[in-house]
This record gives structure tokens, sequence and C-alpha cells, in this order.
């Protein structure tokens, strides 16, 4: 039988991999999807941040000669029928979609932490009145509720995140509540309650922060859904306006009609809102195995 | 038991009470309403005509009074009159609502078919190869957009058969109504497929952990009678819930794929009277949409409570 080599067993199950840069290395080598999706985001980020250096053209301008050119070595992905540089208005559309995605969730999230905390921690009317108000914005598709609330604000860029933001408060207050609940019956409530903390002291400073594990791996999940939302609101004309490049409106402005002529309008523009939605969910999943294990699936 | 029902059925009221003020009111804070679309095409109005025009459809009364004649109207089954073909509501919408539940039902049997077995296979396959690419499958479910599916099946369609499906109310062949119907729900049923397919992976899994199915291996039992006959059973009650939830949540891909592919369901018609702020088509449909998601909600539950003889639903 062979001898257990307990060093290797130990390093290999991270024992020596406790904080640091040898932390983040185990992680990234025991989560490859994770890490994966990582780069991807990271990837999308980057390109937005850096879209005026990367792409050689505007997205906006127009030049009707290359109408419809198929990708070469002047538009790596052609043109559209405006003649405008499918490349550009992909890599200035992930400004917009992430714009809209992180600005949505972080909103929601906000919100979503004040009802679910207050909810969960005051309990009584504030928690039967916060949860009628849940139950009303849950009761309606993600979508369609965007839908409603894009044509009642308007169309713009911070109407859009707004009407994205406002049906992922539910979620994000479900969640809090809950964990809320079980929290505030622990000891270390009750001792700081018994040294006469003030109840807004102690939900803010010790009830909060135990909850931030799983509303960071909602937070990351929703980017993936508001990145969907945001792309389906402006595929049906009802989201982001012109002049911003919308990967969602380039697939209505190519749908059916560009099919046969142009499928390079239908790919790319695609590829761009799956991936990026992909690399969310992937990292989304990581942070879940690692955050808490008990969710695993 | 029935105290709970009760319970439950007043809530629903409140629910749909407080849904029908939040988007009578969301509906009427834009500037503006149909009237105005209607004669922003004429160029110059005279202000008596639209007045009169206003007077005529009732949107010169007070925010209260138009509710509380919506409110009367649908409890006398009156959905009041569409603003654009100025007929009937109710005759705009319900030719409109077989056609959405056809594809509807479809999209969750497809959803069933495909997610359930792979779920399966994921969960008694775990760790190995075949596990990580289904369970990289269903991300890339769960992250496909439903109308780019819908476009990328009509390139298909055209480079395979040389012309898109178009829709037909009467299909004559079976050929046709599975191109008009099968292939619009498969864009819409793929993304819950993922979603019950990643719910079905979970749910085994928990099982396949429980202690009397170590005793059933312990017995002697193969792998297929403990993976079907003991696991699988119990293993399904989360995802029936999932499938009745995703019932009503499936609007929201159907409203993207009834527009990719020109069906004129009850889906894509929400959009376009969103675009024409026709009020009363938009308030019927999404209260339309919110009493098929709660009564959903409910009958899961119930359900579940049938399904699972521990839930018991006391006070």
């Amino acid at each position: 039988m062979d001898a257990i080599n307990y060093d290797t067993e130990l390093r290999r199950a991270g024992a020596y991999s406790t904080h640091g840069w040898r932390k983040l290395v185990f992680l990234a080598r025991h989560h490859a999807l994770g890490t994966a999706g990582l780069i991807i985001m990271t990837v999308f980020v980057l390109a937005a941040v850096f879209a005026d250096v990367i792409c050689r053209f505007s997205p906006l301008d127009v030049d009707a000669a290359h109408a419809l050119a198929a990708p070469d070595a002047l538009h790596w992905m052609g043109t559209d029928s405006f003649g405008r540089d499918v490349w550009s208005r992909i890599i200035h559309g992930a400004r917009i979609s992430l714009a809209v995605g992180i600005g949505s969730t972080a909103l929601g999230s906000v919100f979503g932490v004040t009802i679910g905390l207050a909810s969960g921690y005051l309990t009584g009317w504030v928690d039967l009145v916060c949860q009628r108000i849940i139950d009303i914005l849950q009761a309606l598709p993600l979508l369609v509720l965007a839908l409603v609330m894009t044509a009642a604000l308007g169309p713009s860029l911070q109407n859009t995140i707004i009407a994205i933001a406002i049906p992922l408060i539910p979620s994000v207050a479900r969640v809090i509540r809950a964990n809320t609940l079980a929290l505030r019956e622990l000891p270390f409530v009750e001792a700081a309650k018994s040294i006469g903390m003030s109840e807004m002291r102690i939900a803010l400073r010790h009830v909060l922060p135990n909850t931030l594990a799983p509303l960071i791996v909602l937070a990351t999940a929703q980017l993936g859904s508001a990145i969907l939302t945001e792309a389906s609101l402006s595929f049906l004309g009802l989201g982001i306006p012109e002049p911003h490049p919308s990967w969602g409106r380039m697939l209505s402005e190519s749908a059916a009609e560009y099919v046969r002529t142009a499928p390079w309008l239908v790919i790319f523009p695609g590829l761009a809102i799956s991936l990026a939605v992909f690399g969310t969910n992937l990292l989304g999943d990581a942070l879940r195995d690692i955050l808490d294990p008990r969710q695993r699936g | 038991m029935f105290a709970y029902i009760a319970r439950r059925l007043v809530l629903m009221l409140v629910t749909l009470i407080g849904i029908s003020i939040v988007i009578f009111v969301l509906l009427r804070i834009v500037p503006g309403n149909i009237v105005d679309i209607l004669f922003a095409a004429a160029g110059y109005v005279d202000p008596s005509d639209k007045a009169s025009l206003e007077r005529e459809l009732g949107l010169d009364q007070p925010i209260v009074v138009q509710y509380l004649h919506w409110i009367g109207g649908l409890l006398r089954g009156d959905l009041g009159y569409s603003y654009v073909s100025e007929k009937p509501a109710l005759d705009e919408i319900l030719p409109r609502i077989p056609i959405t539940a056809r594809l509807a039902g479809l999209a969750l049997l497809f959803s069933a078919a495909i997610g359930i077995p792979l779920g399966v296979i994921s969960a008694v396959k775990q760790g190995t190869r075949l596990d990580y690419g289904l369970r990289i499958f269903s991300l890339s479910g769960l992250s496909l957009p439903a109308f780019w599916l819908g476009l990328l099946i009509l390139m298909a369609s055209v480079a395979l058969f040389g012309t898109m499906p178009i829709f037909n109310p009467n299909p004559k062949t079976w050929t046709e109504a599975i191109a008009i119907y099968c292939i619009p729900a498969l864009a819409v049923g793929f993304r819950s497929a993922a979603l019950v397919m990643r719910i079905t992976r979970s749910s085994m899994l928990e099982i396949l952990r429980q202690d009397y199915i170590r005793t059933a291996r312990a017995k002697g039992a193969s792998e297929a009678a403990v993976n079907y006959r003991h696991a699988l059973k119990n293993a399904m009650l989360p995802v029936i819930t999932v499938l009745g939830i995703e019932a009503a949540f499936l609007i929201g891909g159907l409203i993207v794929t009834e527009t990719v592919f020109n069906i004129p369901g009850v889906a894509r018609f929400l959009v376009e009277a969103i675009r024409w702020r026709d009020y009363p088509i938009v308030q019927n449909l999404v209260m339309l949409i919110a009493v098929v998601v709660v009564l959903a909600n409910f009958m899961v539950d119930l359900l579940y409570a049938v399904l699972d003889p521990r839930i018991r639903y006391t006070d």
C-alpha cells in the first residue's frame, strides 16, 4: 500500500493557500469555469473602457458606399445597412450593456437590501407592507414589468436602468429578509442590544455584513438577467434610444430582413450578448460555490 | 388547509388590486396619451377636436374615476375598447390567447422533455466530462437570448429550406403545423429547458446523498432502479414547482419570440399596444398575465402539498 504523502494532500486541499495570491491561485485552479467567467467579464469591461482606443471607426460614422459589407480586413465584423462598422458598434455597445447591467443591478440591490433589511429586522406592520409590495412586483415577469416601466418613463439610458432595476428589487429583498430573520435571533445581536446599541446600528453594522455573501451571488446572477433584459427591450424598440449603439437594437435592425443577405448582422451582436451573460453565469456559479457551498448544485 | 387556501385567496386579491393600481398609474405618468399619437401624424389639429376625442375616450376624467370605471368594467366582463382599432378589447385579445397558449404549452413540453433527462444524466454522472459538458450546455441555454435563438433558427431555415416559416393560424399539414408552432416553441423552451436541467440535477444530487438511497444500493438494487425508481420520483417535486412557475414566466420569452416569428399572439400584441399607448389593451393584457402568474404560483403550492404528504399548510 502506498504511503500517504500528507504534505501533497494538504497542499491539494489548499491548507497552505490561506491568503493573498496563493489563495487566489488556489481558488482559480479549483473553480476553472468561474475563472473563465471572470476573464470573460474582465475582457468586456476592458473593451468597454478602452473602446475609443481599440475601435478604428466611430460607431456612429455612416458610410453608404460600404453598406452591408461582409467581414474583411478593414471591417472585422462587416458593416450594417448604413455602412456603420459592426465591430465598433459591438465594442461601444458593451459600454451600454455593462452600464445598464451594473447600474440596474446596483440600484436594485440598494433598494432591495433596504426593503429586505427593514422588513426582516423590524417585522410587524413594516414587514407586512413590504411583503405585499414585493408580492406585487413579483407577480409580473421581469420583461413585462420592465416593458411597462420603460413605456411609462420614456426611452433613455437612465430610464432603462430604472425600468430594469425595479423588477430586480423583490429577489434581493426576499434573500436579505430571509437572512435577516435568521440573523436577528443569534446571540451576537442579542448581545449588541443588551449593551444599548441602537436598532439601526445593529442592523447596519452587525446584521447587514453577514448577509453580503448571498447578495453577491444573487447580484452576479442578476447582472446577466439585466443585460438580457436590456437587450430584449432594445430589440423590441423600447430600450436605449439612438444614437447609443445597443446590441439588442442591432439585432432588431437586422431581423428577418438581413438574415439571408448579411448573416453577420445577426451572428455577432447575438454572440456578444450570449458571451456577456454566459460570463456572469459562470462567475455567479463559482461565487455561489465559494461563498455558500450549501447551495452547490 | 382550508384556512391556508382562504388566506392565500385574500392575499392574491390584494396582490391583483395592487398590480392594477401600479399598472394604471404607470401608464398615465407619461405625458401625452393615445390622442396625441393619433393626431401626431396629422400635423396641426384643432385643439377642440382633440379635447372632444379625449372626452369621448374618457381621458379627461380624473385618474381615480378612470380607474374605477376600468375596474367596474373588468368585474362585469367589459374590458373597454381598443383606442387604435376601436373594437372591443375582448374581441382583440380573445382570438390571440389560444395561439400564445399553444406556444407556451409546447415550450413547457420541450423544456420538460429536454431538461429532465439531461438533468438526471448530469446528476448520475456527476464529476465526469459528460457532467461538465451538460452543465456548460445548460449555462449556455440560460445565456442565449430567446430572440437571437429565433433569428438563428430563421437563418437555418433559410439556409436549409430556402424559406422562412410563415405563420398560418390553420395549418393544413402536420409538417406545416410543426414548422409554425414547434420551431418558435423550441426557441422559447430552450432557456426553460436549461433551467429545468439545473434544478433536476441539483435535486437529484440531493436525493442521491440520502441514507435510503445508500440502503437501496446496499440491498443490491441496480443503479437503474436506484436512480429511476427511488431517486427520480422524489427529485421531481422541485422540478414540478419550477415548471409550474415557468409556465407563467414564459411570457417574457414569448414576447420576443412572437415578434421574431411574426406570430399574432397575446405577447406580441402587448408590445404593439405599449408602442401605441393603447391603454385598455395594455392594462387588460398585463392584468391577464398577472392573474395567470398568481394563479400558477397558487396551484403549484397546492400541488406541492398534494404530492408531498410531509407538507401541510396549517396555521
